[in-house]
């Protein structure tokens, strides 16, 4: 998701499902909709029978979404930024792109500053003692203020962006794509992914057919993108060949991250992300003591004369509004609102920095909530060792978990574990109510449908024990700056539980002046009027009421939109960047497919992602949230940490060199204390390429509980090619071990047609599929450690993100 | 009586009333269908808690509405898609389909649970007593891994002593308030499923 | 909607002499004739179906393990009336595909099930087409097993009655929509009256056509008079990797004389009580229904009720 903002400015599926049957063709990479995401594939269907549209499917495995796709290739599995700088290379060599829509919607003719440079696999600035790039030249080169006497009538444009839209200057953006990705022929596709070159040209020529305006092309990914160390870039290159064609912001175009859980996108936009604010806002870093110093990052400052800035120019009336929400009337502009009191990290601080600081002694406790540690891993030994140097967990959850019972788990002896374990049992979804957002941004309102047995309770209940009951011992006892927990509002008619309808009327705002509820975030005020606790969900909940729970099913355009159905964020927009599906005169670059269109006065169609009475004529980008006006083929500065431009390189375990450059691994991914051992170095112990993923029949780990599902697909598996198993003497459903570096595993051999070899150069690799949602406490008493495939899954994370490598590792395999 | 295929019984006498001497039954052939297992079930609108494409759902509750008594409690009787969903239109996949299983699970843990250090057993204890003691558990991590100041005179006011590893299948509402309250802490360690 | 908008009245019975209470309907408008399609080229082998038609009709959990792919179990059985079925078939030029399937009860318009069983009552054909089993009248002889071409009926052990597919008729009758076909993500399973489907249908094979399935076809059998659950197979000319048969028929008598004539050859008589104050039919034997399991039979007619 950081991956689409950089390039886009917000970071979620850009389209939505409904939305799916408008596009004339999905290259489906990464994923497995059929199987993951069955009720929203089925718009892709329709799509094929009402308007002809095809599906391309590559993906490691022949999954039930190849079975009902046009067309399958296998890939290596940690290869995709190979595939998709092949692609780019193809639709650039070929002028397969979308010429005017990637001079008006792109940064393509952005001239990057001279000190820019790429070789041999790393960019200018890399410090390899600190695994680091210092990003200062990956920067557009800018303009100098005019000179005395000359164009004072003009716009301002000091420090605004240099462009040629002739996408000439040899430092242009488009050159520097051209350049960049002149080594990814189809032979070296081949060659990396496995992809025989024709077949590889065949699905970039029909790709990229869709760089005309009358055709749109949508890709569709998920996990499959994420779970690398380069999976942001992957994202990032996927993006990179749809601005090529001209795809994003268009009905049936976009990228569209298919998102796992019920409300993760939910929990994603009110920030349960260490490096986020609700509302993408981004969290401070040590040294911005001040909310002037802590307002608008770089890259959302005024870039263009073009660039309508929206969220740089707002970013301080948010922020002020969140501190307003949280901290109600002690929050003053005499102080700072109460900016203080927002914690300042040095570091990263995603998951796996929580187990290293476990594992170092210096974290105390930590909380599960609806997770799990030991099961989700990687490297669930790691994990399990973490927990146990634990002062105290707490589990919140409906079922047992891998890590509610780590400290009696196979080869633990609990008296050897002082953690101190707290199982807090939890209503579950049917049992209260609330938004879920989809990963279309659709929020939608549910209902309480009955009472929980048991003495179990919500969340909400349990936080605010907890507030309370700190509140109460600081106040009695005092303690380390106790002003922030003091002085938290909490304004709930019952603060012993909150209603879950009031917290979600904090969440769109009000005017504390009047004391009604905002319909828009454009009356967000930096003076301390306003009190938003996510800004981007503003028109949730306004004075006309929940507008989460509105179920009108009138679709007037006939493209899918149902503005009246839930709500969507932002402001009910239903395909973002919605600007994009039109040219400079606003009008839709199809006219059978129009996102929004210029009537003369205002701008008709989709709730408009724009200035709604802004006219063509005035020249504005069409993506407002960023400082260029325009989307980001070439991410500069600090948006990506490892690179502006994707490069391929190999998973940290890999059966072949890099043949691209000598650089091998993503040169930024933080190497945690002690993990660098635990890493094959080559195919030599551990020869095949194995990746994660899941069924239809369960999701991640909850399912185990649910005896249909159980009985609908029973057994913990391994799927392996027929060729590897004649091999190595394993007959379908022979219990086979698979071993990584760091543990194994044990199932049934599922011996299949669907898993093939592939040809790497002169080298044969295979792959294994593993899925990952059996555990011990699953399967009705018939689960076991064993079955966790995180035990196998290596401690490392993506260069960016550090979300880890779940997708890609190696491993051995032999019959139990 | 051992009977074979060749050897069949002769039937007893004591028919009912309804098959007639023309030798078919004039019941009304409904009387063979069981009845609408939801006909006087309230409708509930949910959303299914698993993927999120965000299938719109609902429960077919007994026991409430105008089938509320004195003696029942609401009771879950089946769950389908919700058919005026433009997402789903009514459809669920297994997972979806098997959502009432999830509800009334009997593996659900239904009171809190406590274990000591070095224990090898959970023991039962109280909402009280639980939340009394993490809470002062929570204070002493904070107040010992606190960082008000870095070393370059930065405010960092910076809680390092725990951390928030939350799930997606909590609502808007409920993760907003976890933001909330563990921002206010001054919780740096804060992450849901997303990155998982 | 009357009962008889639904196609609900009995158009015929097991081993009843007579068709049921159809003869009492006005006959100025036709009955509604209703079909379920499978349309093969958007199943996904999720099976929503399965676990609907589970959950809905109240059927056990029954312990599975993994004996072949992805599939759930190996066959139908008295709790598991719905059942994916896989096939992972390597075609001519070495392209995959896997033919996935929904096996359930296909309401044949003959039904060689209703038309072997000797209880009177225990199979009913329904004027919409559904063809269900009233397991109040089962003898659990499980002649209906072996007079199904398409091998549907499961016996069940404990109860000595036979199970299958209703076509969810509690839900049809009504208005609702069988619990597969409401749960079916992505549209394969759909209902509507016969004629609907089949326009469906036969648009559907041209689309698959145009996309290169050159074979592809509507599945609706004439030797079972059609099917009240028709498939739209994208690769007909490999039916039966998809597990259906190229050309099922019923060999059974299709006539009441013609029952008797061939029940004749038997010549044995039976009566069976309970719910019935006197019926006579009649079984025959041979190798066109072979009873599966004769004892089985036999314990079935010992704990039947009789006076």
């Amino acid at each position: 998701m950081v991956s689409l903002a950089a390039t886009f400015g917000r970071g979620a599926m850009t389209n939505h499902w409904v939305d799916f049957k408008n596009s004339d063709l999905f290259l489906v990479i990464g994923a497995n909709p059929a199987e993951n995401h069955p009720c929203g594939w089925k718009w892709a269907f329709h799509a094929r029978d009402h308007r002809g549209a095809r599906i391309i499917h590559v993906d490691p495995r022949f999954t039930r979404t190849s079975a009902t796709a046009d067309k399958w290739v296998a890939i290596r599995a940690g290869t995709d930024v190979a595939f998709f700088g092949g692609m780019i290379r193809h639709i650039l060599e070929n002028q397969l792109y979308h010429d005017e829509y990637v001079k008006l919607h792109t940064n393509a003719s952005f001239v990057v500053s001279e000190g820019f440079s790429f070789q041999d696999g790393l960019f200018s600035g890399y410090d390899e003692a600190a695994r680091e790039y210092d990003t200062s030249t990956w920067e557009y080169e800018r303009m100098a203020a005019p000179a005395p006497g000359e164009g004072e009538d003009a716009a301002p444009s000091e420090g605004f962006a240099v462009r040629d839209l002739s996408l000439q200057h040899p430092r242009s953006v488009f050159q520097l794509l051209k350049q960049h990705y002149a080594r990814y022929t189809p032979e070296v596709v081949e060659e990396v992914t496995g992809i025989p070159a024709d077949e590889f040209v065949a699905i970039a020529d029909e790709f990229g057919s869709t760089g005309v305006p009358e055709k749109v092309g949508n890709i569709v990914y998920a996990v499959g993108l994420t779970h690398h160390t380069q999976g942001s870039q992957m994202i990032r290159a996927a993006a990179i060949v749809q601005l090529l064609l001209g795809n994003m912001g268009r009905p049936g175009g976009g990228m569209n991250a298919e998102r796992g859980h019920a409300n993760i996108q939910g929990n994603t936009d009110n920030a349960q992300s260490w490096e986020i604010l609700p509302g993408y806002l981004q969290i401070p870093r040590p040294g911005m003591e001040t909310l002037d110093q802590y307002e608008t990052p770089a890259s959302l400052t005024q870039m263009d004369a073009g660039s309508i800035n929206f969220f740089g120019s707002n970013y301080r009336k948010f922020m002020i509004s969140l501190l307003k929400a949280w901290y109600g009337e002690s929050a003053q502009a005499a102080n700072e609102f109460h900016y203080s009191y927002i914690p300042k990290p040095d570091k990263n601080w995603s998951w796996m920095t929580f187990y290293a600081e476990a594992l170092a002694g210096r974290l105390h406790g930590l909380f599960n909530s609806g997770m799990s540690s030991v099961n989700i891993g990687p490297d669930s030994n790691r994990v399990v060792q973490a927990l146990s140097r634990l002062k105290w967990l707490v589990v919140m959850d409906p079922f047992p978990t891998a890590s509610s019972e780590f400290w009696h788990g196979e080869g633990v002896d609990p008296a050897s574990v002082d953690t101190e374990v707290f199982f807090l049992p939890t209503t579950h979804w049917i049992e209260k109510a609330g938004a879920f957002v989809n990963s279309g941004r659709w929020t939608q309102w549910k209902h309480a449908a009955l009472p929980a047995e048991g003495d179990v309770k919500d969340d909400a209940y349990i936080l605010s024990q907890l507030l309370l009951r700190l509140q109460a011992l600081y106040q009695k006892e005092g303690g380390a700056f106790p002003d922030p927990i003091l002085d938290l509002h909490w304004p709930y008619s019952n603060p012993n539980n909150p209603p879950l309808e009031e917290v979600s009327r904090e969440i769109n705002g009000r005017d504390l002046t009047t004391g009604a509820q905002l319909a828009t975030f454009n009356d967000a005020k930096d003076d301390g009027t306003t009190a938003i606790g996510n800004w981007i969900y503003t028109g949730s909940w306004t004075e006309e009421g929940n507008m989460m729970d509105r179920r009108g099913t009138d679709d007037p355009t006939g493209l899918g939109f149902f503005h009246n159905w839930a709500w969507s964020w932002p402001a009910n927009r239903r395909v973002l960047y919605n600007r994009a599906s039109a040219d400079a005169d606003g009008r839709p670059w199809d006219a059978t497919r129009p996102g929004i269109v210029w009537n003369g006065q205002t701008w008709k169609g989709d709730v408009p992602d724009f200035t709604p009475d802004s006219p063509p004529s005035e020249g504005k980008g069409a993506f407002i949230m960023t400082g260029e006006g325009v989307a980001r083929i070439f991410a500069p500065g600090s948006l990506m940490m490892d690179g502006p431009i994707p490069e391929h390189y190999e998973p940290v375990e890999s059966p072949v060199e890099n043949v691209l450059s000598p650089t091998r691994r993503v040169p930024t991914t933080i190497l945690y204390e002690g993990v660098a051992a635990s890493f094959a170095e080559d195919d030599s112990e551990f020869p095949y390429v194995a990746t994660t993923y899941r069924v239809t029949e369960h999701e991640h780990f909850v399912t185990q509980y649910v005896p249909y599902l159980v009985e609908a697909m029973p057994d913990f598996f391994i799927e392996l090619p027929r060729e590897l198993a004649n091999e190595k003497g394993i007959s379908d459903l022979d219990q086979v071990r698979v071993s990584s570096k760091r543990g194994h595993v044990q199932g049934v051999a599922l011996v299949t047609k669907r898993m093939r070899p592939l040809r790497l150069g002169n080298k044969v690799v295979y792959q294994v599929g593993i899925p990952v949602h059996w555990h011990p406490t699953g399967g009705h008493g018939k689960g076991n450690t064993a079955q966790m495939v995180n035990l196998l899954t290596p401690y490392v994370g993506d260069g960016t993100t550090v979300t880890p490598e779940f997708k890609a590792f190696l491993v051995n395999v032999e019959r139990a | 009586m051992k009977v074979t295929r060749r050897s069949f019984l002769q039937g007893g006498v004591a028919g009912t009333l309804a098959w007639s001497s023309l030798g078919f039954d004039l019941r009304p052939a409904r009387s063979l269908i069981k009845e609408l297992k939801i006909s006087r079930a309230s409708e509930v609108r949910s959303v299914c808690p698993y993927c999120a494409v965000g299938c719109s759902m609902i429960a077919y509750v007994g026991g409430v509405g105008e089938t509320q008594s004195f003696n029942t409690t609401p009771h879950l009787i089946h769950i389908e898609g919700d058919p005026d969903s433009p997402v789903n239109g009514g459809s669920l996949c297994p997972k979806g389909a098997a959502t009432m299983q999830l509800a009334l699970s009997q593996e659900r843990i239904q009171y809190p649970r406590y274990r000591a250090p070095g224990a090898s057993e959970w023991t039962r204890i109280s909402w009280d007593e639980a939340l009394n003691r993490l809470a002062r558990l929570m204070k002493t991590a904070r107040d010992e891994r606190f960082v008000a100041t870095d070393a370059d005179g930065n405010t960092v006011n910076r809680n390092e002593g725990f951390a928030w590893g939350g799930g997606a299948t909590i609502t808007n509402e409920e993760g907003y308030l976890v933001t909330k309250m563990m921002r206010a802490l001054g919780v740096v360690g804060l992450e849901q499923q997303a990155r998982l | 909607m009357t009962t008889t908008d639904l196609g609900l009245t009995i158009r015929r019975q097991s081993a009843t002499p007579a068709s049921g209470t159809n003869i009492r309907r006005d006959h100025s408008t036709p009955a509604l004739e209703i079909s379920k399609l499978v349309d093969i080229d958007l199943c996904i082998g999720c099976k929503a179906c399965e676990v609907a038609c589970k959950e809905w009709n109240d059927l056990q959990v029954e312990e599975t393990h993994l004996f072949s792919g992805y599939q759930s179990h190996p066959d139908l059985t008295p709790h598991t009336w719905d059942l994916m079925r896989f096939n992972e078939v390597e075609l001519a030029g070495g392209a995959l595909a896997w033919l996935i399937r929904k096996d359930s009860c296909l309401h044949c318009e003959e039904p060689g099930c209703l038309l072997a069983c000797p209880a009177p009552g225990a199979v009913i054909q329904y004027e919409n087409g559904i063809v269900d089993f009233n397991q109040d009248a089962c003898i659990g002889c499980q002649y209906c097993v072996s007079g199904c071409p398409f091998d549907i009926p499961r016996f069940d052990t404990v109860t000595k009655k036979v199970y299958k597919c209703t076509l969810c008729i509690d839900r049809v009758s009504t208005g609702l929509e069988p619990a597969c076909v409401k749960a079916c993500p992505t549209g394969a399973i759909r209902f509507g009256t016969k004629e609907d489907m089949l326009a469906y249908g036969n648009e559907k094979v041209e689309k698959l056509k145009a996309r290169g399935f050159t074979e592809a076809m509507l599945y609706d059998p004439v030797g079972v008079g059609g099917l009240h659950m028709m498939y739209v197979v994208p690769r007909g000319e490999i039916l039966e990797q998809y597990g259906l048969p190229v050309d099922p028929t019923v060999t059974a008598p299709t006539s009441f004389p013609s029952l008797i004539g061939a029940l004749r050859k038997v010549g044995a008589t039976a009566s069976w009580a309970g719910l019935l104050a006197a019926a006579v039919y009649f079984l025959k034997t041979g190798k066109r229904y072979p009873p599966p399991e004769e004892e089985a039979v036999a314990a079935a007619y010992e704990k039947a009720p009789h006076g």
